[in-house]
């Protein structure tokens, strides 16, 4: 059984991450479409319409990606955690139903409207068809984020004979405060990544001179969504959603963190690894006092360590939250520093000139994915070993008649699927690239 | 309340089956109504911009099923483990068959898509009729009302089955015939010349298998789950359904023979609607039966969730579904008419 855990643990995370990789710049290119094409309107340029065909390209071959990764996710709740969804089903059933009804019919249905359209409707139309792709995929993201926010801090549900959860309070549980933050962090980090990867384009394009005028184009948009959404994804979104972990999951924060004890003004370790034998940070680089000022404000607050909790309440796998989180971290302060720079060269109209910065921007684009995934780690991992905080431990949750042996076989055939997937994807992308926006051999 | 949701998800799920019925028929068939690439790229552009549409439904269904239901959903979900995560994979094939095939240019790259879009579809389809096979025979629950069901033991229906056995079978037999007739009335709907000859002569024919396949399911019914027909002694009403589907299964070989193709569409449409309303109607209110315990099957009142949430829930279903009916006539009358001249790499 306990073997069954892991497994089932592993495929679980490993579908999820992989799923996230896609609806990330699904929802944040839906957004910068939406731009392009409103641009396109406003300055009749038709520059901006060929590029958002451009780009429609290539979140075609994403959104396919999303769908067909995604539609596991949805059967994987009764596949693999039957226990969980007996219990839960109450309350996050509302959300993953209203999801398909809301969200996903309003997504793909638009969205054939968009890609097969063109011709077919006026300007002003098919821009409306792009604003509702927009709206479907934003929206998707709301119904799952309120799924996985209760799971992280479940509000408005009430336990029933039989021990399970029902809704209590439809509206409380919709508009969970701890939803909110973590949307609006979620679709911000979600926007970082297409901003990356338009900008990535168009360096990509300056740097071998083809398709100039675009790729200045992207690389301008690119830069200042990039910028904006990278400021705000630290702030205030990123520092909301730690206060909220240190106010409802204070034993989250501390694992986070690598803060073993108790402390007054505590440091803000910026490197070091956690050392789960002596329970220290090896090699700690610090400053003093910032942990407590980030947290309460106060220099001298008071911050919990791991020591203020009992062991089985810790989350089980320390040292990886750890790290994982100080990646995120680490990687939002980068991305705030490059496109910040960027932001400079462009007032200084050096932007579509500055060579060495294209090269910067070329090889920044995964660390965004790198980013969203760390950050996602960060809160599942930290939520353990609960799978519903405080009322269901994970170990409880998995099915109880599915064994390691039938779980092992499809972690590995998701495994092979999703590597041909990933060397399909890339190639499909790849060719779309080199292809460029042009008008060129044939339009569609 | 329960009764609403079970109609409901009824809806829903027979809804997928007609609407994405006709993309699977059209994939078990586009080999033989397809025999040139550019054939095969019509029969793909028929379907191009509504599959994925029609897949929504399917997992719409599914999330509406969690929602209303979760202990069914835990428990058939993580009872038929494999066969689902299979059906998975296939969704991903097929999905792959139809979306890959025209990036590129080279006759291996389309032949393999091709084949995986055939190969997807028909699975698919057999497990889809496995599915219904098996929630009219019903599983072997444990006290806590789970189960688990491999694949296949030895193909009898009794006393251990798998979720494969001749019976079973027998209900793939009858989805591969009627999704078959319906994709090819699609087809020949959508298309014209060669391919909707060959079309309405698939039609034509698969009428003969339909016919026979139902009827020995309906025969094998009795043996296997004598009980099938109560509710209908119990409300004769029921009778009215049975004659409706029966009049689609005749118009559906009328309209065939006289090559009026939209008419034999909504027929097999009618038929499919029938059928799945012909079982739920038997069905109600249990879910899933226990082969041995009656008191330890699965039905909608001891499986739903809480009174609050499934009332919360008609506050915003019924107006969801309006608007995606909304959605999905403005998607068909945007797309209507016949795809003729397929243009290269057409879409995206
Ligand atoms: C480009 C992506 C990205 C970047 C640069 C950041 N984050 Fe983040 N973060 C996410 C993408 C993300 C995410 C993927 O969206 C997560 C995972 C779950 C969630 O709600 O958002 C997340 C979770 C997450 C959590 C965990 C909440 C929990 O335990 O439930 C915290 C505390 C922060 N973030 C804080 C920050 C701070 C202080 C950042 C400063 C730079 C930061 N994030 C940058
Ligand atoms: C609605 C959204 C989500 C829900 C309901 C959800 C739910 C779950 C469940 C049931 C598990 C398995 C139990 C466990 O090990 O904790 C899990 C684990 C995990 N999830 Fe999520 N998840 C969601 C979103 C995500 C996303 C988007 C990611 C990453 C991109 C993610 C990453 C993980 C990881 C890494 C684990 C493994 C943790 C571990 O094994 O310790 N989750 N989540
Ligand atoms: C366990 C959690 C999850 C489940 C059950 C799930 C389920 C699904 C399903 C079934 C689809 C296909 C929809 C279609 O056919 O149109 C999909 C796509 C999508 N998902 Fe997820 N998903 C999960 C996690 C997430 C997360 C965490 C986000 C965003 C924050 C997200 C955002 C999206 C979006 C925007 C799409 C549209 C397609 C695409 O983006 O490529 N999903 N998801």
């Amino acid at each position: 059984m306990e073997s069954a855990l892991t497994i089932h643990r592993l495929q679980f995370a490993f579908t999820i991450m992989y799923h996230y990789l896609f609806p990330q710049l699904t929802m944040g290119l839906a957004l910068l479409i939406v731009v392009l094409k409103w641009l396109g309107l406003r300055r009749g340029d038709a520059h901006y319409h060929r590029s958002a065909r451009f780009w429609a390209k290539i979140f075609a071959i994403n959104f396919a990606m999303g769908v067909v990764t995604g539609i596991p996710m949805e059967f994987q709740f009764g596949t693999n955690w039957a226990a969980f969804s007996t219990f839960a089903g109450g309350v996050i059933g509302q959300t993953l139903a209203m999801e398909g009804v809301f969200a996903f019919f309003l997504e793909s249905s638009f969205l054939g409207l968009f890609l097969f359209g063109e011709k077919r409707l006026s300007p002003r139309a098919h821009f409306f068809t792009a604003v509702m792709v927009f709206l479907g995929s934003w929206l998707s993201g709301y119904f799952i984020i309120v799924t996985n926010a209760w799971m992280q801090h479940p509000v408005g549900y009430v336990v029933d004979a039989a021990g399970n959860v029902q809704l209590a309070d439809f509206w409380k549980f919709l508009f969970n405060p701890w939803a909110l933050w973590q949307y609006a962090h979620t679709m911000l980090g979600a926007v970082v990544t297409a901003a990356f990867v338009m900008a990535a384009v168009g360096a990509f394009y300056l740097l071998t001179d083809r398709f100039v005028a675009y790729g200045k184009q992207f690389v301008r948009l690119g830069t200042i969504a990039a910028a904006v959404a990278s400021f705000l994804v630290a702030f205030p979104t990123g520092d909301v959603q730690g206060r909220n972990v240190a106010r409802h999951q204070p034993v989250t924060l501390a694992a986070m963190e690598g803060l073993f004890e108790t402390k007054k003004g505590a440091e803000l370790i910026l490197i070091g690894q956690p050392d789960m034998q002596n329970l220290r940070i090896d090699n700690p680089i610090h400053i003093p006092n910032l942990l407590s000022f980030l947290t309460y404000y106060r220099w001298k607050a008071e911050v919990k360590g791991l020591d203020a909790f009992p062991r089985e309440l810790w989350p089980d796998n320390i040292p990886l939250l750890y790290y994982v989180y100080h990646i995120m971290v680490g990687l939002g302060t980068i991305f705030i520093a490059v496109s910040f720079l960027g932001i400079y060269l462009l007032y200084r109209k050096r932007l579509e000139r500055a060579r060495w910065f294209h090269w910067i921007l070329m090889g920044i684009f995964p660390f965004p994915y790198i980013a969203n995934t760390a950050g996602w780690m960060t809160a599942e991992l930290g939520r353990q070993p609960w799978l519903v905080y405080g009322l269901m431990r994970t170990a409880q949750g998995a099915s109880p008649l599915v064994s390691d042996g039938n779980a092992l076989f499809t972690l590995m055939g998701f495994m092979g699927l999703y590597a041909l997937l990933s060397i399909l994807f890339l190639s499909l992308v790849m060719r779309t690239i080199l292809q460029g926006p042009e008008p060129g051999e044939k339009e569609s | 309340m329960e009764t609403f949701w079970f109609i409901a998800i009824t809806f829903m799920f027979t809804i997928y089956v007609i609407l994405d019925g006709f993309d699977l028929g059209a994939g078990m068939v586009h080999f033989w109504v397809g025999k040139t690439e550019t054939e095969r790229r019509i029969v793909l552009n028929a379907i191009g911009p509504f599959w994925d549409g029609n897949e929504v439904w399917l997992i719409a269904a599914g999330g509406t099923l969690y929602f209303a239901f979760p202990r069914l959903y835990a428990a058939s979900f993580s009872g038929f483990y494999l066969p689902f995560i299979i059906v998975l994979w296939l969704l991903i094939f097929r999905a792959l068959g139809i979306e890959l095939r025209h990036h590129l240019h080279h006759p291996v790259w389309r032949i393999i898509w091709d084949r995986s879009f055939w190969l997807g579809s028909w699975l698919l389809v057999i497990f889809l009729g496995a599915a219904l096979g098996n929630l009219i025979r019903g599983v072997s629950l444990n006290d806590q009302g789970y189960f688990f069901t491999p694949l296949w033991t030895n193909l009898r229906p009794t006393p251990n089955p798998g979720v494969l056995d001749w019976f079973t079978l027998l209900f793939s037999a009858v989805a591969v015939s009627t999704l078959m007739v319906h994709g090819a009335n699609f087809l020949a709907l959508k298309t014209g010349g060669l391919i909707q000859e060959r079309a309405r002569r698939i039609a034509r024919n698969g009428w003969y298998a339909l016919t026979a396949s139902s009827v020995i399911a309906v025969g094998a019914t009795h043996i296997i789950r004598p009980t099938f027909w109560d509710n209908f002694s119990r409300y004769p009403w029921g009778w009215a359904i049975v004659v409706v589907s029966l009049l689609a299964w005749a118009a559906m070989g009328w309209f065939s023979r006289r090559q009026q193709d939209g008419r034999a569409f909504l027929a097999s449409s009618a038929f499919i609607a029938g059928m799945a309303a012909v079982t739920a109607f038997a069905k109600y209110p249990v879910l899933l039966y226990d082969m041995e315990y009656a008191e330890r099957q699965l039905t909608i009142f001891n499986t739903a969730s809480g009174a609050y949430s499934l009332k919360v829930g008609m506050g915003w279903w019924i107006p969801g579904m309006i608007l995606v009916g909304i959605y999905f006539v403005y998607l068909f009358h945007s797309f209507r008419g016949k795809i003729t001249a397929p243009p290269e790499d057409a879409g995206y």
